[in-house]
């Protein structure tokens, strides 16, 4: 964390830069979605944008790109059970107990 | 009794406590809207068919906007204090809460059209979580609302007395408002465009 008030002036940069390519990258969201794609391919580019415009605001706005590693551990473990509930419903769609044969 | 470790950091983290707390709730925060999406997806995978272009785009690229927006004003009304600008502080401070403003003013509107045409959570599996998902965020930007209206009156008294301490706590604010903002990032494609 920049604490230094010329350290701060240099970030004002980079919260300026991550700005403006936000909103580039809420355009392309948008405009990606006219063109209907086939239902994966338009999730996959949806997800991957969302994911790239995520991680600026974690990195830059919320300063986890310079952290200190308590705060890296903790989201090291959130991250590991949203992947579990993310395949939570693959679980109950492969469940097939009940289920007639 | 004096809190401890709100401006000094304590050694065995190397973070002030404030600090720690905000990224743990952040942390369960993450779990509840996880848990969220993934009633999306199971709701999503398990239905025959799944509703397109009920909702207003433009709308929801406008509300986009407006919420990078605020995220940049709060970065901006912290580092204006760490750059010893009160003034420039205050008038970051009251944009976000006016953007904050305007998002929910929009929700209102976004929300009453189709509520007129019937479409209420009742309606479908689709607008079940829609209005599940976008209510609790909603209901975050409020809270996000209250806490900035805390620090424009009563809470700014404390710039004076304890500057740091003042600035830490608009800190883990803005790491809560930009927390909002990350999950709207998502929301809007998933509920708007996909």
């Amino acid at each position: 964390m920049h604490s230094d008030p010329a350290e701060v002036k240099k970030s004002v940069r980079a919260y300026i830069s991550v700005f403006v390519a936000l909103m580039v990258f809420t355009v392309i969201t948008v405009a990606a979605s006219r063109f209907h794609f086939a239902v994966p391919i338009a999730i996959a580019i949806a997800l991957v944008i969302a994911a790239l415009k995520g991680s600026m605001v974690a990195g830059v706005f919320m300063h986890l790109s310079h952290e200190k590693r308590a705060i890296y551990g903790a989201l090291l473990l959130t991250i590991l059970f949203f992947i579990v509930l993310m395949f939570v419903p693959l679980l109950t769609n492969l469940d097939q107990i009940g289920v007639p044969r | 009794m004096e809190i401890p470790y709100t401006i000094s950091t304590r050694p065995d983290t190397g973070l002030w406590n404030a600090k720690v707390g905000i990224w743990l709730f952040l942390a369960s925060e993450v779990m509840l809207f996880g848990a969220l999406f993934s009633t999306y997806i199971i709701l999503r995978t398990g239905s025959v068919e799944w509703p397109h272009g009920e909702l207003n785009v433009p709308l929801g690229a406008i509300n986009t906007v407006l919420l990078i927006s605020s995220s940049v004003t709060m970065v901006m009304a912290w580092a204006s204090l760490k750059m010893n600008e009160w003034g420039k502080h205050r008038l970051y401070l009251a944009l976000t809460f006016a953007l904050a403003a305007i998002f929910l003013v929009n929700k209102y509107f976004e929300y009453k059209e189709h509520l007129v045409e019937g479409q209420g959570p009742w309606h479908d599996s689709f607008f079940g979580i829609y209005y599940t998902l976008t209510g609790l965020h909603g209901l975050h930007i409020l809270g996000g609302m209250i806490v900035m209206a805390y620090f424009l009156g009563p809470g700014a008294r404390l710039w004076k007395k304890n500057p740091d301490q003042f600035a830490n706590r608009i800190e883990i604010t803005g790491l809560y408002w930009h927390f909002v903002d990350l999950v709207w990032i998502f929301l809007f494609p998933v509920l708007y465009l996909l």
